[in-house]
């Protein structure tokens, strides 16, 4: 196992009191396979990626459970080692291309600098992986364009140099924050595929998280899908998609928009997410969600496997029988959009 | 490059025009007794109207102008050993109406002084409010950051010349660790004070008075870029990389939060230039803002235009300086 988080708690300490941005979570990444993990903004999806790497400003902040990184606890780790993994075996990708490179240095140098954080070469070696790298990840006339500066790329560039600069130390694990989100369309799905053909040269793991169902369905080989800074179910890929186990999930997979479909309004999730400050008593989706009964409202259901399957997980109060019976009303309802 | 150059510097002699105009305006179309004072007390009526004519004051406003701006820009060539080498504006702002000199010779030989006072005082503050104003931005509300701040509050709210007073009394006159008026030339010794350190030691006080506004104006403004660059995502990149601490405070944060800086020092640069009146006045320097003060008290109108001219052009190459200067760090700048 490449990742394996156990029971990982991130608090804020704020002046309005604590809150709880990651309440609980477990998961693990394989190598070279590719986890997903959707749910709201604010469901503690970039908090778990960002306390694994140790980015958490230290003031503040409680932290607790363990990461283990190739049995390494990252959480425990002393700051020197982290930098050393930083950006050489975990390197990560942020959402927004347009800030997330600096705008003083062209984009070679911060290729460049990278390498050089890592490995004690000369600048012409680093510059010549730089080079590799951003062929690698298709930027026309990589060799002219590397002195360019962040504002001369285009948004869908900017994503591809970022990548680059991610893979340049070639990392076992790569963290993926929201990567398409800032992008059009069509320029999402080229980010996506080349990610995905470059996970195939490279070998390495990657951690997407996105709040687009139709990423995950298309990258990812496992998914967790989290709610209120806890995990609502965890599944493989094409189980979640056939056979989600929770009511969060269904409404995620409900409120997909189709172009196929004639709807006037989009359906939604009935609600707000909760307060982080304050988190509902018992299942914390319970004041949104339509199954809800007595118990949800006191009892925290566990995360618990399914009887037929222990790899997929949910935590929900209803019983299997009713939810493979919502799950297949869905799953008909899409088809029969669909068709 | 080239192009934003020449559009600069187009600017800038459009500016100049604009700035020189107003200015000239507004000093020869105040109500003032220009004619007793050229003419003298006790002149009678014919003298006066003499030495109105003489002086051009009769005519038409913008002709009065147009002589002004033809003495100081008339082109002048300049010959090395009978050959002509460039030419040059004549430079000439015309004749101090109380003390019969050129206006230009008492410029030239007040700026070098307040060059002094502007100069100096820019490193003393830049010594100060870089580190205190980068050091409470890492560590907000920390004892330093608060006790920064309240440095900040009294030098922006406490007036130069009571600074300067307090300064001079506790410092000069009761400690006298430094002398507290007069001004030493720093090249030529030609009284009994001269060379760079009766200068720099006659030059302490006003410098950390001149400083001390500005200080605390730049302490604010460090802290807060930092603050502000501390949150930028390219600085949680350069963390993710691996960065250490150091470089991603150096190379990505300073980097960019320092770009105003730059900005305001060239703008504060060329209005110190123009004279720092209260700190010339403390001190007794005997430089542009005490000529300027002393001509307006005499209302020696040449010399207000010519301070004022001089102060202008100052401001105007320093914004130009800082333009070129950013277009070469801030590549966003550069090519757009």
């Amino acid at each position: 196992m490449l990742l394996e988080v156990k029971d990982l708690k991130t608090y804020f300490a704020t002046d309005d009191g604590i809150v709880k941005a990651v309440d609980g979570v477990s998961f693990s990444v394989e190598k070279g396979k590719t986890l997903g993990i959707v749910g709201e903004s604010g469901s503690g999806k970039s908090v778990t990626c960002l306390t694994i790497m140790g980015l958490n400003a230290k003031k503040n902040t409680i932290t607790s459970g363990e990461a283990l990184f190739n049995g390494e606890n990252l959480l425990t780790a002393g700051s020197r080692r982290l930098r050393e993994i930083r950006g050489n075996d975990i390197a990560m990708i942020f959402q927004d291309p347009m800030t997330s490179l600096n705008p003083v240095h062209s984009i070679g140098a911060q290729l460049v600098e990278a390498v050089q954080l890592h490995q004690d070469v000369p600048k012409k070696t680093a510059r010549a992986r730089a080079l590799e790298l951003l062929n690698a990840v298709g930027i026309p006339r990589a060799e002219r364009r590397m002195d360019d500066y962040p504002h001369q790329f285009s948004g869908g560039m900017r994503q591809r140099a970022m990548i680059a600069m991610a893979l340049v130390n070639d990392p076992d694990l790569l963290i993926a924050d929201e990567p398409t989100t800032a992008l059009d369309v069509t320029t999402q799905a080229q980010i996506m595929n080349l990610m995905k053909s470059l996970q195939e040269d490279f070998g390495s793991a990657i951690i997407v998280i996105t709040h687009d169902l139709g990423v995950v369905a298309e990258t990812a080989d496992d998914v967790l899908v989290m709610y209120a800074a806890q995990v609502a179910e965890q599944a493989p890929v094409e189980r979640l998609f056939n056979r989600p186990h929770h009511p969060y999930t269904w409404g995620l997979l409900g409120s997909l928009p189709r172009l196929d479909a004639d709807v006037d309004r989009l359906v939604q999730i009935p609600g707000q997410p909760p307060s982080l400050l304050r988190p509902p008593s018992g299942c914390r989706f319970h004041p949104r969600c339509p199954y809800v009964f007595d118990k949800c409202k006191t009892v925290d259901p566990p995360l618990v496997g399914i009887s037929d399957d222990p790899s997929h997980l949910q935590a929900c109060h209803l019983d299997e029988e009713t939810k493979d019976r919502e799950a297949a009303k869905l799953l008909a309802a899409t088809m029969a959009q669909a068709s | 490059m080239f192009r934003y150059l020449i559009r600069r510097v187009l600017w800038a002699i459009v500016l100049f025009f604009v700035v020189t105009l107003v200015t000239y305006v507004i000093f020869f179309l105040v109500p003032n007794d220009l004619a007793s004072k050229v003419a003298g007390q006790g002149s009678n009526q014919e003298q006066r109207a003499r030495a109105i004519h003489y002086l051009g004051l009769d005519r038409p406003v913008y002709v009065q102008y147009g002589r002004f701006m033809w003495r100081l820009l008339k082109p002048k060539v300049v010959h090395a050993g009978g050959v002509p080498v460039f030419v040059l504006p004549q430079g000439d702002l015309g004749h101090s109406f109380v003390r019969a000199t050129p206006v230009s010779t008492l410029i030239v030989s007040a700026a070098p002084v307040t060059a002094s006072l502007v100069f100096g005082g820019v490193i003393v503050w830049l010594l100060i409010a870089l580190p205190v104003g980068i050091l409470s931005a890492l560590r907000p509300r920390s004892l330093l950051d608060r006790t920064s701040m309240t440095f900040v509050l009294i030098g922006i709210s406490a007036h130069p010349v009571w600074i300067g007073l307090i300064f001079a009394y506790v410092f000069g006159f009761k400690l006298g660790w430094f002398p507290i008026s007069n001004y030493c030339d720093f090249i030529n010794p030609s009284t009994d004070c001269g060379g760079p350190v009766q200068w720099a030691y006659h030059m302490f006080l006003p410098w950390l008075t001149y400083a001390i506004l500005f200080a605390a104006l730049y302490v604010r403004m460090i802290r807060a870029n930092v603050m502000e660059a501390l949150n930028e995502d390219y600085v949680r990149t350069a963390r993710a990389k691996g960065a250490p601490e150091s470089r991603v405070l150096r190379s990505h944060v300073l980097r960019n939060a320092l770009l105003p800086v730059v900005t305001m020092l060239g703008m504060d640069i060329g209005i110190g230039l123009g004279g720092a009146i209260f700190t010339e006045t403390i001190y007794n320097l005997p430089g542009l803002g005490k000529l300027a003060l002393r001509a307006i008290g005499e209302t020696d109108l040449p010399i207000v235009m010519g301070v004022v001219v001089f102060a202008t052009f100052a401001i105007i190459v320093f914004n130009l300086l800082i333009d070129l200067l950013y277009a070469w760090i801030d590549p966003r700048i550069r090519l757009s």
